[in-house]
C-alpha cells in the first residue's frame, strides 16, 4: 500500500487554461490602442476622464461588494475596470469630474451589483452609466468639443451624426471618411477613431473573447438598412461606410454588445440579437429623434436576452429523428 | 518506408468529423512508440462480478477451489451480464466485497496465483481455421462471445453478446469499428491496431455475420497515421473469413483528431452523417460500433474460446516513472501495474483509471483493473480553481457536441427544476466533459449534470414504481 493520498474529483480531470479574468485582461488589452488614440486627440481631458471613471468604478465595486459580504478578490477579476474604461470612452471630453463619477457608481451600483454582481446582470453596465448620465444631464452629455488636431476656432463643436440630424451639410461635405475612420473629428473619448479600435478589435476576436458574430450581424443589418435610404436618395441620407465609422458604432458592435454577460449564449440567439441591434441603430439614427442610438439599441437588446436564449435552444443531435 | 512514403498523402486526404467538440493537448508522445509490454500477474489477483454495464455475475467457485487461468469463477445473470473468468491458476482464496474502481465495494473473488498459468482445457491451443469460423451460424457466434465474458473495451463495458444480437426489425447494414481513442494519453488501441490488424477485421468480420452488416468501416483520427496506414495500405490484402460475395466490404476512414470523436453518436454522425435520435441506440441508424480492441477480443474468443482474462491499456501521466503500454491480466491491483513501471512519483496527487476526460478518479491504487480500464493515469493536478460565476459567454454551448446548453442544464440540475431539466435534453448528455473543459468560470458542470441525470431517473423510477 502506498501512503500517497489522491484527490477525489468527478471528471473531467483536464481543464482549458482561459479563465474570467484572462478574458476581461484581454479586452482591457484590446482597449489600449482606442486609449491612446483618445488621449491623442483630446490630450489631458482624456487621461483625467479615464482615470476617474477607472478609480469610481472600482471602488463602488469594492464597497458594494463589501456590503453584499462577497469576496473583494472579484474587484480583480478585470470586469469593473472594463466598465469604467468603456463608460469612460462614450463620455464627451468636455464632461465635468464629478459627472463621470456619478456614471461610474451608477454603472456598477445600478448596473450590475444589484441584479447580484458579476455574471448576472442583464444591462451592459458602462451603457447604464452612460444612460442614466444621458437622462440627467443631457446638456452636459451633447456638447462637443473638437479634438486638438482639428484645427477650428469655434469653441462648441458638433458631431458628424449630429449636423446629419440638423441637415446643416451634406455629411460627406463636413466629415470625410478617411477623418471618420482615423478619428480625426467631433464625438466621445474612444470612439471617434474606427481605426484604433478594429486594431483592438482584431485581437479580441482572434483570440474569441468577443463572438465574432456580434459585430458581423450589427454591420450586416445597419449596412443594409441605411444602404436602402442612401440609394433611394444620396442627397439626403449618408452612405452606410459614413454611419459604420461614425458615431459608437464600432465601439458599441465590438466591445459593448459583444459583453458576454448581457448577449445571448446560443448561436441563433446571437444572431437575431446582433441583427436586431444593427437594424434599430438605423431607425433610431435615419427615423428617431436622437442622431445617435447605439446606446440604446444595445441596452434595448440587452432586455430580449433571456428571451432569446429561452426559445433559441439548439438542435440536440438526433433531435426530430424516429427511433 | 512505405510509411513515411505515404506520410504526405494522409496530410493531404479529407478528414471526416462532426461539429463542435474540443482540442485538449493530446500528449500522446509519452507512449504511442513503446510497444505493448507483458506485466507478469501478481501473486493474488481480486477479480469483482462487475466488471461490465447491467448485473452482477454470480459466483460459481467456492472457497478453496482450485482454478484454472481462463476458467469461469461467475456465471452472467439474465441478459445483461457478462460471466467472469479467472486471470491466473491458483486456488480462490475468498470472495467477499472489494473496493471496486466505480467506488463502491462489490462482490470480488481473490485468487491466490500458483505461478503455473495452467490453461482451462477448454481454450484451444491453435485458432480453428477460417472455414470453420465462417461456417458458424450468428447464434454460435453471440454464444462464444457471451461465454467468453467479452464486453465493450472502448471505457463503457456493454456486455458483446448484447451489441451483436440488434431486435429483428432493425436493419443493421454496417459495423463501425472504433479506432478513435480520442482520449488524451491514451495510446493502447493505437498499439493494439499496428499490433493485430488481422484478428481486428477478422473479429469485425464475426460481428457483421452476426448482426447482418455488409460494410466495415474503421475510423482513425489522424494523430494515429501509423494505425491508419496499417489499416488503409494494405486494408483488402488482410484475409477474410467468407468467400467472394458474402465478404462485407472493407473501408478505413481517417478523421480529424478531435474530442470526443470516438463517442458514439458522434463518430455514427462523422462517418455516415446518420443521426441517432435521441434517447436510441445506433440500431436505430442501421449501426453497431465495436471498439479495435473489443473486435480483437471477439476473434480470440471465437477463433480459440479465449476468454476475456487480459488487456491492454496505456500507463501515462507525469506521475509515473515510466510511461508504457501494457498487457495486465484482469484483477491484477493498480499498484502492481505501478511497480512494473518503477513506480509513481512521490508529488503524485491524481491518480485516474481510464481517460483524462472522461475517467474515474481513484482514492487508492489498490483497486483491481477491470475489463472496462483502459488506462491509468497519475499526475500533480494543481488545487481545484477558484469557481466564478457564470459570464454566460456561451463557450460550452458551441462545443458541446450534443448540442445542449450545458450551463442552463446545470443551473436548473442545481435548483432541482428537474422536468424543466428533461425538457432541455438533461438525459441526452453524454458526460464527455467538453463544457467543462472550456468553461472560463471553472463551474463543475459535469458534476451538476451527472446529479441531475440520476436524479431524473430516480423520480422516473419512482413514477412507473
Amino acid at each position: 500500500m502506498s501512503d500517497q493520498h489522491f484527490i477525489v474529483q468527478s471528471s473531467p480531470h483536464i481543464r482549458d487554461k482561459d479563465s474570467v479574468p484572462k478574458i476581461m485582461y484581454t479586452v482591457i488589452l484590446c482597449l489600449l490602442p482606442a486609449l491612446v488614440a483618445s488621449v491623442y486627440f483630446f490630450r489631458w481631458r482624456a487621461v483625467m476622464i479615464v482615470l476617474t471613471s477607472t478609480a469610481a468604478c472600482l471602488a463602488t465595486e469594492a464597497v458594494l461588494l463589501r456590503l453584499r459580504k462577497k469576496p473583494l478578490r472579484s474587484v480583480l477579476d478585470g470586469s469593473a475596470a472594463i466598465t469604467g474604461l468603456l463608460l469612460a470612452m462614450t463620455l464627451p471630453p468636455t464632461l465635468s469630474l464629478e459627472l463621470v463619477i456619478i456614471g461610474g457608481v451608477m454603472a456598477i451600483a445600478i448596473g450590475k451589483q444589484v441584479f447580484g454582481g458579476l455574471g448576472n446582470n442583464i444591462f451592459n453596465p458602462a451603457l447604464v452609466g452612460r444612460a442614466f448620465l444621458q437622462a440627467a444631464f443631457p446638456v452636459a452629455m451633447t456638447s462637443w468639443a473638437p479634438p486638438v488636431t482639428l484645427q477650428v476656432d469655434t469653441a462648441t463643436f458638433a458631431t458628424p451624426l449630429a449636423e446629419l440630424k440638423l441637415q446643416a451639410a451634406a455629411p460627406e461635405a463636413l466629415t470625410s471618411i478617411k477623418d471618420l475612420f482615423l478619428g480625426n473629428t467631433g464625438g466621445c473619448l474612444g470612439e471617434t477613431s474606427a481605426f484604433a479600435l478594429l486594431l483592438g478589435a482584431s485581437y479580441l476576436l482572434f483570440r474569441r473573447a468577443a463572438d465574432w458574430k456580434i459585430p458581423a450581424g450589427i454591420i450586416l443589418s445597419l449596412s443594409i438598412f441605411t444602404g436602402i435610404f442612401w440609394i433611394a436618395d444620396p442627397g439626403k441620407y449618408a452612405s452606410p461606410l459614413f454611419h459604420l465609422f461614425s458615431g459608437g458604432l464600432i465601439i458599441g458592435a465590438f466591445f459593448m454588445a459583444t459583453d458576454m454577460v448581457t448577449s445571448p449564449i446560443t448561436p441563433k440567439g446571437v444572431w437575431i440579437y446582433a441583427l436586431g441591434i444593427g437594424l434599430t441603430v438605423g431607425i433610431i439614427r435615419l427615423l428617431g429623434g436622437f442622431p445617435e442610438g447605439v446606446m440604446y439599441s444595445i441596452l434595448f437588446w440587452n432586455t430580449f436576452v433571456p428571451l432569446l436564449n429561452r426559445y433559441t435552444r439548439p438542435r440536440i443531435l438526433g433531435e426530430g429523428r424516429q427511433t | 518506408m512505405w510509411l513515411s512514403d505515404n506520410h504526405q498523402a494522409l496530410s493531404n486526404m479529407k478528414k471526416r468529423t462532426f461539429p463542435h467538440g474540443i482540442h485538449p493537448p493530446e500528449k500522446k508522445f509519452m507512449t504511442e512508440n513503446k510497444d505493448i509490454e507483458f506485466v507478469p500477474p501478481p501473486d493474488s489477483l481480486v477479480i469483482p462480478c462487475n466488471q461490465h454495464f447491467g448485473k452482477p455475475a454470480k459466483p460459481v467457485v467456492n472457497k478453496g477451489d482450485e482454478v484454472f487461468l481462463g476458467q469461469k469463477i461467475a456465471e452472467s445473470d439474465g441478459l445483461f451480464s457478462a460471466p467472469v473468468h479467472s486471470s491466473v491458476s491458483g486456488k480462490v482464496k475468498s470472495i467477499d466485497p472489494f473496493v471496486h474502481p466505480g467506488g463502491n465495494p462489490v462482490p470480488s473473488i481473490t485468487i491466490v496465483n500458483n505461478g503455473k498459468e495452467e490453461r482451462d482445457p477448454g481454450i484451444l491451443e491453435k485458432e480453428i481455421s477460417g472455414e470453420k469460423a465462417a461456417a458458424l451460424t450468428p447464434a454460435d457466434i453471440r454464444e462464444k462471445v457471451k461465454e467468453a465474458g467479452i464486453v465493450g473495451l472502448g471505457g463503457a463495458a456493454f456486455p458483446t453478446a448484447v451489441k451483436l444480437n440488434p431486435p429483428p426489425d432493425k436493419n443493421v447494414d454496417c459495423l463501425i469499428l472504433n479506432g478513435c481513442e480520442c482520449e488524451p494519453l491514451l495510446t493502447a488501441d493505437d498499439r493494439l491496431m499496428q499490433k493485430y490488424p488481422e484478428d481486428i477485421i477478422k473479429g469485425a468480420e464475426l460481428a457483421c455475420k452476426s448482426t447482418g452488416a455488409k460494410r466495415i468501416i474503421i475510423g482513425i483520427e489522424d494523430n494515429k497515421k501509423k494505425a491508419f496506414s496499417v489499416f488503409f495500405e494494405r486494408l483488402n490484402d488482410y484475409p477474410s473469413l467468407f468467400p467472394h460475395g458474402e465478404r462485407p466490404s472493407r473501408e478505413a476512414v481517417l478523421l480529424k483528431t478531435k474530442y470526443p470523436q470516438g463517442a458514439e453518436k458522434n463518430l455514427i454522425y462523422a462517418l455516415l452523417k446518420r443521426e441517432v435520435p435521441r434517447g436510441g441506440l445506433p440500431f436505430d441508424v442501421g449501426v453497431i460500433v465495436q471498439n479495435v480492441g473489443t473486435a480483437k477480443a471477439v476473434w480470440d474468443a471465437v477463433s480459440r474460446r479465449h476468454p476475456l482474462y487480459q488487456r491492454v491499456l496505456t500507463v501515462s501521466g507525469s506521475g509515473f516513472n515510466e510511461t508504457k503500454n501494457v498487457i495486465v491480466r484482469i484483477g491484477t491491483s493498480v499498484q502492481h501495474v505501478i511497480d512494473f513501471c518503477g513506480g509513481m512519483k512521490k508529488d503524485a496527487n491524481l491518480l485516474v483509471m481510464g481517460g483524462p476526460m472522461m475517467g474515474l478518479v481513484q482514492w487508492t491504487p489498490d483497486v483491481p483493473v477491470i475489463k472496462g480500464t483502459s488506462g491509468i493515469l497519475a499526475w500533480k493536478a494543481s488545487a481545484e480553481p477558484y469557481e466564478y460565476t457564470c459570464i454566460r459567454c456561451g463557450r460550452c454551448v458551441s462545443h458541446c457536441p450534443m448540442g445542449l446548453v450545458p450551463t442552463h442544464l446545470a443551473q436548473l440540475a442545481k435548483y432541482g427544476k428537474l422536468s424543466e431539466a428533461e425538457n432541455w435534453g438533461i438525459m441526452d448528455c453524454v458526460e464527455c466533459g467538453c463544457c467543462q473543459y472550456v468553461c472560463p468560470s471553472k463551474i463543475p458542470l459535469v458534476q451538476w449534470i451527472r446529479l441531475g441525470k440520476t436524479n431524473v431517473s430516480r423520480e422516473k423510477r419512482k413514477k412507473s414504481a
